[in-house]
């Protein structure tokens, strides 16, 4: 319980040294944009994946969602630097803000649904957040938001990495993660203990949104201009794919994860007549031999038998 | 008032096709709890092969729509043996990921193969239009076909189910398999003949709407698959009846939708709609409300 | 005064009466047995106790910290309460370690906020620290603090029943309900288990209800009996009064 021990100064410096040697290679132009750019994907992915492990991973509430609120965060940040021109972290708080409150708005509601139904609803609800964009002329409608500054660097990209996978391990250790994973586990035996199993899914659900918000602020700041499409249920699919692969419940998962996924679909751009067909055969084997994830800890509930072939009682 | 009408037309002809997608949806998620993502794709194979057959082999409609359905019956079967037979012991989340490589791998494999662009459907259908009431609303001769084939394949999926062996086989394995089983049914032949019903449904739709737009493409089968998925939902999922009546639900929703001006939002409706259903009958309108055992 | 007392309660699915008009008290102190043949109703009738169903009629009333009816249960709200419970069917969260599993049951005495587990500030140590230690102390109890580390679910299964009580014990209650605590142990395990239960009663100030299928438990340390057939509460008094009551005797043995 120790803050300051050799485990945690080690960690610190290998954060530190990382930064400082990435930051100089940057610089002196040995990572060129294009590596750089696919360094800021990963990152992005990083945070989205970890974030979602956390309402889907540990709280085991099943999310096709998720890139809506990544979408609320780029149009925030897009919006508050951009038409009104405030400083980045404006932006990112905003977007992390706002994300939080749709968040809350949508989980309310559709966090009493369980299992497939509660992944159709979120996956309504980000098709409707997207449907929004489209027509609202504000924000550029389908032709998407402009003239967005690039203001994502290597340090505010790393900074924000850092912190969402600081913050996410942290409260995961702390009893209110435990609550969250408990409810995964067992929602019934959770809520006999005291857990406010409605309290905790929202809260899951709001924080995973939160730090969706960042990485949209993040991607709206690095690539001048977003659209709404960028932001469907494709996208949501890619980022639960990433926490799957990583392994469920695992936050190292994630981060080797979303770098893995990220190399195999920039090896993919070099035949992009096939990339798609190819990404689809890849993902079904990944689904067959290792279902549990690279970095897979046990059964999870999301992770049971689909109750034998049984319709009736799939929620034992 | 015409305009209603009108729309009422297309609200019949709209939902049938839900209606036909929602089947297959509803039946492999019935009997093995999965969602299968592909079905969409399906939809659009059965177009395209209904397209081969209509513009190369230039047979007419209905040939071009039993042999389209015999076709994507095979697909299906295919499909499931390949794809969902390894993973069928598996969770819910990686089945659903699988579910979702297969519709990739038929979307953009058939984007390779037929290329991305948008292609013509040829005029299989009688083109005329009769005037509803003297009014200067209009109905499509292909609205009748479009009803008429959707009524007649219901009419015998309804009797495959309650009147054939393989048909109570379905029935007993989605009620509880591990019985079923014990019952001597066998469960693979069961599934298989489950993906073959609904994949030929849902190829039926696909000869419809190319046929009823004249126009086809390879992510054709996207937004129809998601809202028949939807429509399935909101009537219950797993159950047959729900999936006729969320398809048509659904399709007169979107029409009204649309004839209120709101046509830009008639998918959005649909979603809300199906997440009221959902908050106000979890399990759907026509589905069962099961209770976790303590 | 009797710290549980349940007036005219019925439950009923679709119209099959699950339990039906239960009247029975339990005084603080005691540890009471609810036997009956299998389907009588003793686990919907916890799971009445417990918020995790709504009483079709009548009502529960609690007399533990302060009286609260039935009408205000929620199964979340039961610890604070004062009430906790084990399940028949074993549920432990079975991928997190033994350790973590009692430390859940600690969950409504710890109130650190958000920035705390974020941020792990001094709230967080102090907190966890604290229900850490009185985790290692109940397993110690449980003779456990050794696999504290293990997932719940590489434990024996009568270890694993040590481990929900531990739990349930890990919320303070100040009425502990098992439901079939000795199932699946030897009578070994079992003799142990009777002892155990009464030693935690005593050491913890509390009242036990609990459902059992082992005689020998029952008639050992339960000082009242209520026992079930069909959704009804057909008897009840003290392990001799229940054992030569012609009722229990016929529901046991069946016949007319």
């Amino acid at each position: 319980m120790k803050l300051i021990n050799k485990k945690n100064m080690l960690g610190f410096l290998a954060v530190i040294l990382t930064y400082a040697i990435a930051g100089f290679l940057i610089d002196k132009g040995f990572i060129d944009s294009y590596i750089f750019l696919n360094i800021v994907l990963i990152g992005i992915n990083i945070i989205l994946a970890v974030s979602l492990n956390l309402i889907t991973g540990f709280t085991g509430q099943f999310s096709l969602g998720h890139a809506a609120f990544m979408s609320i965060g780029a149009y925030t940040s897009g919006i508050l630097t951009a038409k009104l021109g405030l400083p980045f972290w404006v932006g990112i708080l905003g977007a992390a803000l706002l994300a939080a409150v749709a968040g809350i708005i949508i989980g309310i509601p559709t966090l009493r649904l369980k299992g497939d139904y509660l992944a159709i609803a979120t996956l309504g609800f980000g098709e409707i957040v997207k449907i929004i964009g489209l027509n609202t002329d504000y924000i550029g409608g389908a032709t998407g938001l402009n003239d967005i500054p690039r203001y994502t660097t290597w340090t505010w990209l790393y900074f924000c990495v850092v912190v969402t996978v600081l913050l996410i391990s942290n409260f995961i250790k702390s009893y209110k993660g435990r609550a969250c994973i408990s409810i995964g586990e067992d929602e019934i035996a959770a809520e006999a203990m005291g857990v406010n199993t409605t309290y905790y899914k929202v809260l899951a659900f709001t924080l995973g949104s939160f730090f969706a918000g960042i990485a949209g602020a993040l991607y709206a700041n690095y690539f001048y201009f977003i659209k709404p499409d960028s932001f469907g249920f494709m996208k949501s699919i890619d980022i639960l794919v990433i926490v799957v692969f990583g392994g469920m419940a695992s936050i190292k998962g994630s981060i080797l994860g979303a770098v893995l996924l990220s190399l195999i679909s920039l090896f993919l751009q070099g035949i992009p007549e096939l990339r798609m067909v190819v990404y689809a055969v890849i993902l079904f084997l990944i689904m067959v031999y290792r279902p549990q994830g690279i970095i897979g800890k046990g059964e999870f509930k999301l992770f049971k038998k689909r109750g034998g072939l049984n319709a009736n009682n799939q929620s034992k | 008032m015409e305009q209603l009408i009108q729309q009422l037309v297309n609200g019949v002809s709209l939902g049938s096709i839900y209606a036909l997608i929602a089947l297959g949806y509803t039946m492999v998620y019935g009997i093995i709890n999965l969602i299968n993502f592909a079905h969409g794709d399906i939809y659009m194979i059965g177009a395209y092969i209904g397209f081969a057959l209509t513009t190369f082999l230039h047979l007419g409609f209905f040939p071009a729509l039993i042999l389209s359905m015999l076709l994507t019956s095979m697909l299906g079967m295919v499909i499931e043996k390949v794809a969902y037979k390894p993973i069928r012991k598996s969770t819910r989340i990686a089945a659903l990921i699988t579910a979702i490589s297969v519709s990739l791998f038929l979307e953009y494999g058939m984007m390779y193969f037929v290329k991305p662009e948008t292609r013509t459907f040829p005029e299989v259908l009688p083109n005329k239009q009769i005037s509803i009431f003297n009014t200067s609303a209009v109905l499509d001769i292909k609205n009748i076909y479009i009803l008429v084939v959707t009524i007649t394949l219901m009419l015998i999926l309804q009797y495959v189910i309650y009147k054939t062996k393989v048909g109570k086989a379905m029935r007993a394995v989605s009620l509880d398999s591990d019985a079923a089983q014990l019952m001597g049914i066998d469960i693979n032949k069961t599934i298989s003949y489950t993906f073959a019903i609904g994949s030929a449904l849902a190829g039926a739709a696909g000869v419809l709407v190319g046929s009823y737009y004249n126009s086809i493409n390879p992510l054709m089968g996207v937004v129809p698959g998601l809202k028949a998925f939807v429509a399935a939902v909101i009537g219950g999922i797993g159950v047959i009846p729900g999936a006729v009546l969320g398809g048509f639900f659904l399709g007169f929703t979107e029409t009204l939708v649309s004839a209120f001006g709101g046509s830009l939002y008639k998918d959005a409706v649909a979603f809300a709609v199906l997440i009221l259903v959902l908050l106000i009958k979890p399990k759907g309108l026509l589905g069962r409300n099961i209770r976790e055992k303590v | 005064m009797p710290i549980i007392k349940v007036n005219n309660l019925s439950k009923a699915f679709g119209g099959v009466k699950a339990v039906s008009n239960i009247n029975m008290s339990v005084e603080a102190g005691e540890i009471a047995g609810i036997i009956g043949p299998n389907g009588a109703g003793k686990t919907t009738f916890f799971n009445l106790l417990t918020g995790i169903y709504t009483p079709t009629s009548g009502e529960v009333i609690y007399n533990l910290e302060r009286k609260i009816s039935s009408k205000s249960f929620k199964p979340y709200k039961m610890t604070g309460y004062g009430v906790a419970r084990t399940f028949q069917n074993i549920r432990l969260f079975k991928n997190m370690s033994v350790l973590d599993n009692v430390l859940i049951g600690c969950h409504n005495n710890m109130s650190y906020g958000l920035l705390s587990s974020l941020l792990h500030l001094p709230a967080f140590r102090r907190s966890e620290a604290k229900a850490y230690d009185e985790a290692i102390k109940l397993l110690d109890i449980f003779g456990l603090a050794d696999k504290k580390d293990e997932p719940a679910s590489k434990l024996p299964y009568g270890e694993q029943r040590k481990v929900e009580i531990a739990r349930a014990l890990a919320a303070k209650p100040k009425l502990l309900l098992l439901d079939e605590p000795a199932a699946g142990m030897n009578p070994n395990e079992t003799k142990e288990l009777t002892k155990l239960i009464s030693w935690i009663k005593d050491e913890f100030k509390l009242t036990i209800i609990l459902i059992e299928h082992d005689m020998s438990l029952v008639m050992g340390i339960c000082s009242k009996i209520f026992v079930f057939d069909y959704g009804n509460l057909i008897a009840s008094g003290t392990p001799t009064e229940v054992q030569n009551n012609e009722q229990v005797i016929k529901a046991y043995l069946g016949g007319e």
